[in-house]
């Protein structure tokens, strides 16, 4: 009996203490299980100096999908791509390249895609011009060239979705009073976010700089509708009657755009009418 | 004793002679390093054998080679590879599952030559003691880097694996990957014997789990010659694998089937009494061994 007792106890000290060690096990390990996913989330956002190759997963699933291989970066022509060191601050071995350093040259086999053995890079991008690695945005108006006035217009000539992603927007020179702006206007639908332009723009400190999209796009709400263009879809005004626009004027005044205020009132331009001012303005 | 187990092997050197003495060692290093060159003198000469690294890689533009276990982080993370990846893991895994999982560890993981030559440093300072701490600790490891992953939709390892940075590092650039290795081998040599490799390390682990029903076994066909001089104990990466097949314990048969024996060889090199050898069979009683080891 009292052996009997012996042995329970001792199989219960025994199992005492390979509980008491699972347990310290498990919470040393626990700890490091915490450090290493704070470590891993905070390496989830991209910083904006580095970008993807083109087909990247949205960067939340990237690191999920991508085995840090390197065969993208073996297979790229032009050598733009760099697998993340650990010091670097995103996801240690995955891919990506500087834009200032080298701009992806957009091949039109997108052999980085094709050597990436798994989803990491989209095997259904096969039209280059449909990349989105990230989005250019004139980031500097007061040292861009052709903002100074200049006609540098190097982004838009290097870009090589010529014309449609960066266009040049005319606008009145206002320190001049009598020259044109040519003003490099970004789209984001064509943009496919080589980084050519940046790589190419001449001042010391790029003034275009392609920034991963997630930084670089704005989003409207989803309940907004842009007057204009439902408009069109609908072939009249949404909000009838479409009101005739008239500026509320001091007698015998009228207005010019670029000209300000003038006299003798043109045919059929009535000063003051009743419509309220404010609702005038409104339909500007 | 103290002497040779300063020095084990000693006696084999002077039975067998140095190079026998040091054959699978030799064999070993030459396969790391070998494999290691493979990937090097793509980007270093040009010559593309193979492109990737040891998660993976491709050879000669038609053989795939996928890392088992990163795919699977992968998978738990919620993404499905292209189809390369799948071949590359399926020849992975049955290479493994017949040579034995942690056959990766004595063959071809780079991390191993370091580790190796820290416990080789630390038995000739005669550096003793440590902490004590359970070789299952890697198995917990191991179940965090899945839960961990899948709970936050990565493949969290790949933050801090040193195994994949070193090698990703002599290929693709260090950065300071090598600060995480040499802190790796002051661990073993000043703090604890076999700590990362024999203890701690996830990779390691995982393979070890496609060791069970492995062909290629270290035998043990002379076992009854053991002389007890403990070399082999000394040098073994996972000492505790040999003493049940060693011994006979519980009437084992003569040839380690623990999962964790890394198929080093290392035992069959320092032996003096040629009590080991490579056999294949995943059981006791495989006809391979020639005469005495019969299990009784
Ligand atoms: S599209 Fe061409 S240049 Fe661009 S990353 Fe891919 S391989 Fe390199
Ligand atoms: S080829 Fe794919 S899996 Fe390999 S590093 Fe590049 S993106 Fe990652
Ligand atoms: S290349 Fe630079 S400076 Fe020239 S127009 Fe473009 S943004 Fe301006
Ligand atoms: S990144 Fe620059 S060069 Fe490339 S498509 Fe966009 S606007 Fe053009
Ligand atoms: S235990 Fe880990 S680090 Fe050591 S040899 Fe095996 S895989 Fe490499």
């Amino acid at each position: 009996m009292s052996d009997k007792a012996q042995t329970t106890t001792v199989a219960s000290g025994k199992r005492r203490q390979f509980l008491v060690d699972s347990a310290r096990l498990a919470c040393g390990v626990g700890l490091l299980g915490v450090g290493m996913g704070f470590y891993a989330e905070h390496a989830k956002a991209l910083p904006p100096a580095a970008l993807r190759p083109p087909g990247a997963l949205p960067e939340s699933e990237l690191a999920a999908a991508c085995i840090r291989c390197g065969l993208c970066v073996r297979d790229c022509p032009f050598d733009i791509l760099h697998l993340a060191r650990p010091e670097e601050p995103m996801a240690t071995g995955t891919p990506y390249f500087v834009a200032r350093q080298r701009p992806c040259e957009m091949c039109e086999d997108i052999p980085c895609v094709v050597a990436c053995p798994t989803g990491a890079l989209d095997h259904s991008l096969t039209d280059i011009n449909k990349a989105q690695m990230g989005l250019a945005v004139l980031v500097d108006q007061e040292t861009c060239l052709n903002y100074l006035g200049m006609r540098c217009d190097i982004c838009y000539r290097v870009c090589p979705v010529l014309d449609k992603a960066i266009t040049l927007d005319p606008q009145t020179n206002q320190r001049t009073g009598h020259h044109t702006l040519f003003i490099p206007v970004v789209h984001s639908d064509y943009c496919t976010g080589c980084g050519k332009c940046e790589k190419a723009c001449p001042t010391e400190v790029a003034s275009i700089k392609v920034f991963p999209r997630y930084m670089a796009k704005g989003q409207l709400s989803e309940h907004y509708r842009l007057g204009w263009v439902e408009k069109e879809k609908a072939g009249h005004s949404l909000v009838a009657p479409d009101i005739e626009h008239h500026f509320n004027m001091p007698e015998g005044m009228h207005y010019e755009l670029g000209k300000g205020l003038q006299q003798a009132p043109p045919a059929g331009g009535e000063a003051g009418d009743a419509v309220p001012r404010a609702f005038q303005e409104d339909q500007l | 004793m103290s002497r040779s187990l300063l020095r084990p092997g000693a006696e084999a050197v002077q039975g067998k002679g140095w190079l026998a003495a040091h054959k699978w060692l030799l064999l070993r290093r030459f396969s790391q390093l070998g494999i290691l060159a493979l990937f090097l003198v793509g980007p270093w000469f040009g010559w593309w054998i193979v492109k990737g690294n040891l998660a993976y890689s491709y050879t000669l533009s038609t053989l795939p080679l996928t890392d088992p276990y990163v795919l699977l982080q992968s998978l738990l993370a919620g993404q499905w590879p292209e189809k390369l990846a799948w071949i590359g893991v399926a020849i992975v895994l049955l290479f493994y599952l017949a040579v034995g999982g942690r056959s990766f560890c004595a063959w071809v993981c780079p991390l191993n030559m370091v580790t190796d030559a820290a416990a080789w440093l630390r038995s000739r300072l005669g550096i003793k003691g440590g902490p004590h701490v359970s070789r299952s600790v890697r198995y917990w490891i191991l179940g965090m880097t899945f839960v961990v992953g899948a709970l936050i939709g990565t493949i969290a390892w790949e933050m801090l694996n040193p195994v994949s940075m070193l090698h990703r590092g002599l290929i693709f650039g260090m950065g300071l990957a090598w600060l995480v290795v040499l802190s790796i081998f002051l661990f073993d040599l000043f703090v604890m014997r076999h700590g990362w490799c024999g203890h701690f390390c996830p990779v390691g682990a995982f393979y070890s789990l496609l060791g069970k029903g492995a062909l290629l076994r270290v035998r043990l066909p002379q076992r009854d010659a053991c002389n007890d001089c403990m070399d082999c104990f000394a040098v073994c990466p996972e000492q505790q694998v040999i003493r049940t097949a060693l011994k006979a314990v519980g009437g084992a048969g003569p040839v380690i089937l623990e999962a964790n024996c890394t198929n080093c060889g290392r035992c069959i090199d320092v032996c003096s009494k040629e009590v080991f050898r490579f056999g294949l069979g995943a059981t006791a009683a495989a006809p391979v061994c020639s005469g005495s080891g019969v299990a009784p």
